[in-house]
């Protein structure tokens, strides 16, 4: 609980009305998107509307030793925003200013609050673009996404968001404010702090400007949709397309249980018989694009695939798009309870992943479908269950841990996009080993020694 | 038991929510106060809160629930197709049924809306004290408040009508009609804006449709419903399902967004346990129009000669757009006039921010909102925004009159009628 005085102490940094205190309110900030992961209300909410606030709350915090859980929109699928009751939500929203757009060194700078698909508004009157474009991309705030580094439909051709970031201003741990990277392209003067804080989730820093890369908006674009009788044609047509130099912006897959789900909420004519789909965007110059649609339909071709559609205008492409937009939804639609995970393996092992994912769901008896991004390697199994059902939820942990050993084993990660959050902390070793886990608690205490930045989070420490 | 009546399947509709937070996106209020309590989310999790007993039904949680303009935003958006609108209702239902109405809303609703004698000799006496309690405004229809009664003293009221639309339209005869018709016109419309009424009358007799105003007709009960008070909403649908069951006409025509939704749906979900009122109101709402509805779909409207050298853009009202799916008839009507420049406005269907009784609850809030749809009505650069409900017409006279632009607001059929009249 939070003493009268630290209260006080926050009021007085912040004004009244921008710290919340009643149960109504504290509810509403106890859990993001994250399913399975417990709510917990935070003992105040607090929303600064300047860097020189966010400093003084966190000179505040330090002082009393109070957690500090920053929070965009509350979007995030691991658990990464979720307070707790002796400590405060630190709410970025109000910091949402787009400060600066350089067409010039092609760079944007904006506060953390600002939802990404505003800045891209914004740019996209520049003829540029910010290519990161989480599904939230709606909602997202870019604090958020460089603090979860995400990811989205684009990464095979553009990259993740640790790729755009060149510049930070933060406030750190006892609410001094530092600035690191900036507008140059080269930059090597000490350690690559920016890219340390890209995806630390808020456990190293609260960002109060980000600078980010921005890149010219492509002229033209293609859309296909290839639908296959086997998974493993569909993986060696997303191999075959890399080899043959064509880098798609969007490259995704989509598993039979997921066409069968889709189809059913919403037919869009998929052939409920098919075991895999293939979402497929390629981007750049009109002629460019021409010859590229052309080798990828080639390809689907060549490994026969049943059917392949070409998009011939945005209408065309909007409805074969609005399978793959569905694809989460309608998944959640067959049971109370989705699990969506991301694990992460290369590009060449998604066939492996694939099959291994179904192997799992066959052992514990469970409904997994799985889509997501085959170009990138970054797959999200989905597992269909009811969190009621506390012997199903066994095996579902069961199946998760499976999921994450194939993934590590295959040379892969446990998060492609999502981050660690609570959700996965308890798996971090698997990946890095003791010795890199303790490297990571050791850089987690260099910047935040009591512990006060989003704790619980990524890296756990004794206590938490 | 009706589905706002029924705990349980409240209970499964909140929990097929994800909580992925894309209502944040679509919801007027939250782009406001960017606070979860203020989106579909948040308030979500406040009713599992209340239901599964962590939270009692108290006044904040009371007051939460009040934020919400019912303009289905973020219903239409939600990836889970999750009924938020409903939700909102059955909440504040079950909050009524816990707590009872706020002493303000009681007043409101049993003091006045009930009754309908009440309710017209209340706006009698405000159409006498109207000159005396407003300042005129120089050129609208309304008036800016000379004294502290609780009112911005920037808003503008609409003035009263001096004599109801109801009592102002004896019947009407048409030879060989196309159509008989009974006019359910509305509380704004019957009571303040008759221009409206009497445009909705004139083009559809225009038209061979000939028109009766039944003059018991009184409010459609919809803000009681809104509010969460089911019981005298229920009392309300039936005394107009009771009237307008012996009217023995093809079709009812309504002229207002929300009184529409209630004839086509809320009439007839409320009744749900009363089988023989159900079924009447059910054959009712078969048979309710909106009028442009009827103009351009049913009796195929006579085009319009007049011209009217005009440019006019259309703002969606939530619930003509979102719920009776009334988009391409008031625009067919509006590019049917010769001499008429229409011009698409950005985010047509997004709230003016009125939404009933919480544009006097929450003012600010309200003009917040309605401050980005008259930037979008600028933008147009149109002298004229129609519309379909007599509600957003209140609201956008208030608001472009306070951010300063003297742009007209008009109901879709104003214009037709004028064009028929050249």
């Amino acid at each position: 609980m939070l003493s009268p005085v630290f209260i006080r102490n926050l009021k007085a940094c912040l004004g009244e009305e921008n710290v919340l205190l009643d149960p109504e309110d504290l509810i509403c900030y106890s859990f993001d998107a994250a399913s399975g992961i417990p709510p917990r209300k935070p003992g105040a909410v607090a929303i600064p509307r300047s860097r020189e606030q966010v400093s003084e709350i966190l000179r505040v915090c330090s002082r009393h030793g109070v957690p500090v859980y920053p929070r965009g929109s509350g979007t995030n699928l691991t658990g990464g925003t979720v307070p707790s009751p002796d400590g405060i939500v630190l709410s970025m929203v109000e910091l949402s200013q787009i400060l600066d757009i350089d067409a010039e060194n092609l760079t944007a700078t904006a506060e953390p609050g600002v939802v990404i698909d505003k800045l891209n508004k914004a740019v996209a009157q520049f003829g540029l673009m910010y290519p990161p474009d989480p599904g939230t991309v709606a909602t997202c705030t870019l604090g958020g996404s460089v603090a979860e580094c995400s990811g989205g439909l684009r990464g095979l051709k553009y990259g993740v968001t640790r790729d755009y970031v060149m510049g930070l201003e933060v406030v750190v741990a006892d609410g001094s404010i530092i600035r690191v990277g900036g507008k140059t392209v080269k930059n090597v003067s000490g350690y690559d702090l920016t890219r340390l804080f890209v995806g630390s989730e808020g456990t190293l820093g609260i960002f109060t400007q980000i600078t980010v890369r921005l890149v010219p908006a492509p002229q033209a674009r293609r859309s296909m949709l290839a639908v296959f009788d086997s998974v493993d044609k569909a993986g060696q047509t997303v191999a075959d397309i890399i080899i043959h130099r064509v880098v798609p912006a969007t490259l995704e897959i989509m598993d039979d249980i997921t066409i069968r789900s889709v189809e059913a909420y919403t037919p869009v004519g998929l052939p409920v018989g098919a075991a895999a789909v293939l979402f497929i965007e390629v981007d750049g110059y009109p002629e460019v694009v021409e010859r590229e649609a052309g080798i990828v339909r080639d390809i689907c071709q060549t490994h026969q695939a049943q059917e392949v559609r070409v998009a011939k205008d945005e209408v065309e492409r909007d409805r074969l798009w609005e399978a793959r937009r569905v694809a989460l939804p309608a998944l959640a639609r067959v049971k109370p309870t989705t699990i969506l995970e991301d694990a992460t393996v290369p590009r060449s092992k998604i066939p492996n992943m694939l099959s291994a994912i179904k192997e799992v769901a066959r052992k514990y008896s469970l409904t997994i479908g799985t889509f997501g991004h085959a170009g990138d390697g970054n797959l999200h199994p989905t597992i269909l269950t009811d969190a009621s059902n506390t012997e199903e939820m066994t095996r579902v942990k069961a199946a998760i841990e499976e999921i994450f050993q194939t993934a590590l084993s295959l040379g892969g990660t446990l998060s492609g996009e999502h981050g660690i959050g609570i959700a996965k902390a308890e798996f971090m070793e698997w990946e890095f080993g003791p010795a890199g886990l303790d490297l990571m608690q050791r850089v987690k205490k260099a910047f935040d020694p009591q512990n006060i930045l989003n704790p619980g989070k990524v890296v756990r420490r004794a206590g938490d | 038991m009706i589905w706002y009546e029924d705990t349980q399947r409240l209970r499964q509709e909140v929990l097929r929510c994800m909580k992925c937070g894309n209502c944040q996106a679509v919801c007027p209020i939250y782009q406001e106060l960017r606070r979860e309590a203020g989106v579909a989310r948040g308030k979500i999790r406040l009713v599992e809160a209340y239901l599964g007993g962590e939270l009692p039904a108290t006044h904040g949680l009371e007051r939460r629930l009040d934020l919400c303009l019912t303009c289905g935003a973020c219903t239409a958006s939600c990836p889970s197709g999750v009924r938020f609108d409903q939700i909102i209702i059955s909440a504040r239902a079950a909050m009524i049924r816990e707590r009872g109405l706020p002493i303000g809303k009681k007043l409101l609703f049993y003091g006045g809306l009930r009754n309908r004698r009440v309710v017209k000799l209340g706006l009698k006496g405000a159409y006498i004290v109207q000159r005396a309690a407003f300042r005129r405004h120089p050129f609208r229809k309304a008036g800016y408040p000379r004294l502290p009664i609780g009112l911005d003293p920037r808003r503008i009221v609409p003035e009263v009508a001096a004599r109801p639309l109801v009592e102002a339209s004896p019947p009407m005869r048409v030879k060989k009609p196309v159509a008989q018709v009974a006019y359910f016109a509305g509380c704004l419309n019957n009571y303040i804006y008759t221009d409206i009424g009497h445009s909705v009358i004139n083009v559809l007799a225009k038209n061979g449709v000939e028109v009766s105003v039944p003059r018991e007709q009184h409010c459609c009960g919809i803000p009681c419903f809104a509010h969460g008070d089911l019981d005298l909403a229920r009392e309300m649908a039936r005394s107009s399902v009771d009237l307008f069951w012996n009217q023995r006409v093809d079709a009812i025509i309504t002229s207002c967004a929300t009184c529409g939704v209630a004839w086509k749906h809320h009439f007839h979900e409320l009744l749900e346990g009363e089988p023989s009122y159900a079924e009447k109101a059910r054959a009712l709402a078969q048979r309710t129009f909106d009028v442009a509805e009827f103009l351009v779909d049913v009796v195929g409207y006579l085009p319009p000669q007049g011209y009217l050298q005009r440019k006019v853009t259309y703002h969606d009202p939530c619930h003509a757009n979102r719920i009776l799916n009334i988009r391409r008839q008031p625009r067919a009507i509006l590019q049917s006039i010769p001499g008429v420049e229409f011009i698409e406005m950005s985010n047509p269907d997004r709230c003016c921010g009125g939404a009933g009784l919480l544009s006097l609850t929450h003012y600010q809030l309200s003009m917040r909102i309605s401050a980005r749809k008259v930037e979008d009505i600028k933008r147009t650069g149109g002298e004229v925004v129609a519309t379909s409900c007599p509600a957003c017409r209140l609201q956008l006279e208030d608001a472009l009159n306070r951010f300063g632009t003297d742009t007209n607001v008009v109901y879709v059929t104003q214009l037709l009628d004028e064009a028929y009249n050249l």
